[in-house]
């Protein structure tokens, strides 16, 4: 009974979060930065933020994470950042000789006022900048935000230094995948290349953080988007954005600078989001659906039909980012399983909590629902009424284990797993290994649960 | 082997023994832009106290820093879990702009309503000291209403490094010493300083000096309880673990209430020994506590010999590099790794002083590196060209590790099996022979590649 402090009585908190479902906005900011080709995410910022999101990145995509920071002192934090960023810059340049520095900001630096691009033009015109080298930036304070908010903010910057308009539309499409793992991206790709598209997605950490063994450490491993993609994205012919909170920004963004289309969808995870991602696809490029697509549909209905005996009415709790909580609880409930309690973390806003309960309108069932919740609450709930089974990141086995319910893992971060950046769980190939996990969870425990007598061969 | 550009100001920071005279930079700060494998103050703070199990640990700050240090150590805790959740004040925009005091109070009174704790430690988080909360304020406001020590940790992660946290740290626990009875207290009695209990440690160090006839008053912080430390006061002796994190507790302690103190390393049998060795002879007085250490050592040892031998004689020649946070560590990892017959080609630590690295030059062969506060880049450099099997570090460097096909031991927070004492070195023995012999490696490109080369 590791959580053995929670109790089932849930008394109001005022100033408290208590086992936080979010973290903060640079952990995002550089996460999505390492999804540029040959880019270093910098920490503008005092050691400790930096060393954690690094950690914390590491662990969870047992990766060699990089990341430079401004190391500030008790100097730097009364009189401004600007000479540790403009050292920074050079330094970095110098030594690690990066394609791109994209630098964000801590609670530290927002806090004392920092004006990151004043900084870098003043780089710029002291020659430290190297000539075809960039450095971009994201204000990322977690006091506003989370994690998400991060991701969503470097994204943007993405858009908002290197997008160029000015050449022809070209027949590409955008797409910017959302703060999935780097095997979803990859996913991603694997679906548009399928359809015969011609894609720039970005961020896209697919080969650099789930990249193969070499016998050599690189800083800079072959993945990510290249700078030079990045700038042909203002003349795509539209943009496909996936998870709005995540992507929403980015794609809006590419819009209003470069007059580039978007249709923003939600995460395709499940059947129904991965075909109106696959219809929107469709739809821009004015292509067909490839046939194998629709075969891997096939598979995907197939096991759903399969299955679905044993999901009905199951009583599901979620607790995640928002983009992945809608999206999956959107899923469960089109398996006939009743989600009865969603929280996230991160501070989503009212039209997002809208879109949950409208997707939990029909569940049969009482559904709480708390945007900007934490994981204390959500073990309060299931203290009041247990459910069959929990998903959620890594902290959630605490909860699964003290209330003995089935665990499936999904979202971020998952720290005591291995195979979650190689195997997807977007498209419809993601959506079956996803069942398969769900239903192995709640059959796991069937079988444990048996009786002698009960204990089948066939279920 | 391709040279690293490495920066003007860092080379001062690696050495490479035999090469030149010897005089390595340390205790710097971090260079801004570096890619550095170092913590902040916070950091220090927070994994000192962190195993403290019926104290409330609350970080007053945004919601990061509680986050990535939500149970991230396993320090075990036979009763009371109360220091594995993470309780934040969460801070937004208004309360930055505005100040978090009253926030910082309320969440302080719910949180010992709910919870009872025997004390509070709220730790101070970068951004609270720009504010200018006054902490220590609220704290002193609600230990008065609430009747429990609530202390200030004075942790903002700027003012320093990871070792001005463990200073922190010790300023705060000095808080409680001296607060309790020491009364029926053993005059054969030691404090242990600077054991987590990760994995189970303090238990087994706690064991032995049970065997011993040595009382143990308070484990300093592994699996620690307030009360303990309240009376740690009353012991004859401070047994203070590795060079960092608790000395100046020790010291603190040595000024106000005569309590000498000695250092000790358990890890490997050489200096797990001599530890035990020097608490036995500081109480010579009681003659049989040596005797009994004696056949205590004796007898840990033959036990685990036959095994460790026969890991000797698997191992034995391959190459290691360390690179740990501690250069008291060091020490004793190269030790270990002798004694298992293994090279050291590369050490290095985020936190060594000017003594440490002259030790370790002294330990090490010509031609191994040393380095202070070192980067991925340079790491993978000198490990390559030492040609090492092993690494082992911390948890940042075991996927760079991995990426170059060697095996890896984590010797700092990721690890859940206890390697201090002498069970602990036979389990860093296993862990080491499972790593570096793995069938794994011959897959790795580089290897699978010399291999070809070698064989006809
Ligand atoms: S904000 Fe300060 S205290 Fe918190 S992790 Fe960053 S450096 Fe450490
Ligand atoms: S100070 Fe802010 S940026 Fe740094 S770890 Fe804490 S929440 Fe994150």
């Amino acid at each position: 009974m590791l959580l053995r402090h929670t109790t089932s009585e849930i008394k109001e908190r005022t100033a408290l979060t208590v086992n936080p479902a979010k973290t903060c906005q640079p952990i995002g900011a550089m996460y999505a930065a390492l999804g540029i080709h040959g880019c270093m995410p910098h920490s503008h910022g005092s050691q400790g933020c930096y060393a954690y999101h690094r950690s914390a990145l590491t662990r969870h995509y047992k990766e060699p994470v990089i990341a430079a920071t401004s190391a500030f002192t008790e100097g730097a934090s009364v009189f401004g950042g600007q000479a540790n960023l403009l050292q920074a810059i050079d330094n970095i340049f110098n030594v690690y000789n990066p394609e791109v520095i994209a630098v964000h900001t801590t609670c530290l630096s927002e806090t004392i006022g920092d004006d990151i691009p004043q900084i870098v033009n003043k780089a710029v015109a002291e020659g430290k900048v190297p000539a075809g080298k960039h450095v971009i930036h994201a204000n990322t304070p977690s006091y506003v935000g989370s994690h998400v908010t991060g991701f969503a903010g470097m994204t943007k910057a993405m858009v908002d230094y290197f997008a160029e308009t000015g050449g022809p539309r070209s027949k590409t499409i955008n797409l910017i995948p959302g703060f999935v793992e780097p095997s979803d991206m990859a996913e991603m790709r694997r679906m548009t290349a399928e359809m015969g598209l011609e894609t720039i997605i970005f961020p896209d950490t697919s080969g650099v953080l789930n990249g193969p063994m070499t016998g050599k450490y690189r800083m800079y491993p072959p993945g990510g988007v290249t700078v030079e993609a990045l700038r042909r994205t203002g003349c795509s012919q539209g943009t496909v954005a996936l998870g709005r909170l995540a992507s929403g920004d980015a794609a809006r963004a590419l819009d209003v600078k470069c007059k580039v289309p978007c249709q923003i969808l939600d995460l395709p995870i499940g059947l129904a989001a991965t075909d109106r991602f696959v219809d929107t696809l469709h739809r821009m490029a004015g292509v067909g659906v490839a046939d194998s697509l629709t075969f891997e549909r096939g598979q995907m209905v197939d096991i759903i039909a399969d299955m679905h005996q044993y999901f009905y009415g199951k009583r599901v709790g979620l607790v995640g980012d928002p983009d992945q909580l809608l999206a999956l609880t959107q899923f469960l409930v089109s398996l006939d399983m009743a989600p009865v309690y969603l929280v996230t973390g991160s501070p989503a806003g009212k039209k997002y909590e809208k879109r949950l309960r409208a997707a939990v309108e029909g569940v049969p069932q009482e559904v709480k629902i708390k945007v900007g919740g934490d994981m204390y609450l959500f073990h309060q709930w299931i203290k009041q009424a247990p459910v069959d089974l929990v998903i959620g990141n890594s902290y959630v086995k605490y909860i699964a284990r003290d209330e003995d319910i089935p665990y499936v893992r999904h979202g971020f971060p998952i720290l005591d797993r291995v195979g979650h950046s190689y195997f997807p769980t977007v498209g419809y190939r993601g959506g079956m290994r996803l069942l398969e996990k769900i239903l192995d969870a709640l059959l796991d425990r069937k079988d444990r649960d048996a009786t002698d007598i009960g204990f089948e061969l066939v279920m | 082997m391709a040279s690293i550009p490495i920066l003007k100001e860092r080379e001062k920071q690696i050495h490479r023994k035999g090469a030149q005279p010897f005089s390595l930079t340390c205790g710097q700060h971090s260079l801004a832009g570096v890619v550095s494998q170092r913590a902040c103050v916070f950091c220090g703070s927070r994994v000192v106290l962190y195993p403290i199990a019926d104290a409330l640990h609350l970080i007053h700050g945004p919601v990061g820093c509680a986050a990535y240090t939500w149970d991230i150590r396993g320090a075990l805790s036979s009763g009371p879990e109360l220091h594995r959740l993470s309780f934040t004040t969460d801070l937004r925009e208004k309360d930055v702009i505005f100040g978090g005091e009253k926030k910082l109070q309320r969440a302080l009174t719910e949180l010992i309503d709910a919870y009872q704790p025997r004390a509070a430690f709220v730790y101070s988080t970068c951004i609270v000291g720009i504010i200018g909360d006054d902490v220590a304020a609220v704290c002193r406001q609600v230990a008065r209403e609430k009747g429990i020590p609530v202390l200030p940790v004075h942790s903002e992660g700027f003012k320093g490094t990871k070792k001005d946290g463990y200073k922190a740290a010790c300023e705060a626990l000095f808080q409680l010493v001296g607060q309790g009875q020491v009364d029926r207290i053993d005059p054969c009695s030691i404090n242990i300083l600077g054991e987590f209990n990760i994995g189970g440690e303090a238990w087994i160090i706690k064991s032995y000096y049970e065997k011993m006839g040595v009382a143990v008053v308070a484990t300093m912080t592994g699996d620690g309880r307030v009360d303990a430390i309240r009376r740690s006061h009353g012991a004859a002796l401070n047994v203070v673990q590795c060079s960092g994190a608790m000395t100046t507790l020790a010291e603190m302690m040595q000024e106000r209430y005569g309590i000498p103190y000695i250092r000790a390393s358990y890890f490997g049998l050489e200096d797990t020994s001599k530890a035990l060795y020097d608490v036995a002879a500081h109480f010579a007085g009681n003659p049989e506590i040596m005797t009994r250490t004696q056949s205590l050592v004796r007898e840990e040892i033959s036990a685990i010999t036959p095994e460790l031998q026969q890991i000797k004689a698997a191992v034995s020649g391959k190459r290691a590099a360390i690179y740990v946070g501690g250069a008291f560590k060091a020490f004793s990892l190269i030790k270990a790794l002798r004694y298992l017959g293994m090279d050291v080609v590369l050490v290095g630590s985020q936190t060594g002083n000017d003594a440490d690295y002259q030790t370790l030059r002294e330990m090490c062969d010509d031609g191994t590196i040393i380095l202070d506060d070192a980067n991925p880049l340079e790491l993978s450099k000198y490990i390559i060209e030492k040609g090492a099997d092993l690494f082992i570090g911390g948890v940042k460097e075991r996927p760079i590790a991995y990426k170059m096909g060697i095996g890896f031991c984590d010797h700092n927070h990721e690890r859940k099996i206890p390697l201090a004492g002498y069970e602990g070195m036979l389990h860093f023995a296993r862990e080491v022979y499972r790593s570096v012999t793995s069938p794994v490696w011959r897959f790795a490109p580089t290897r699978a590649a010399a291999a070809k080369e070698v064989s006809p």
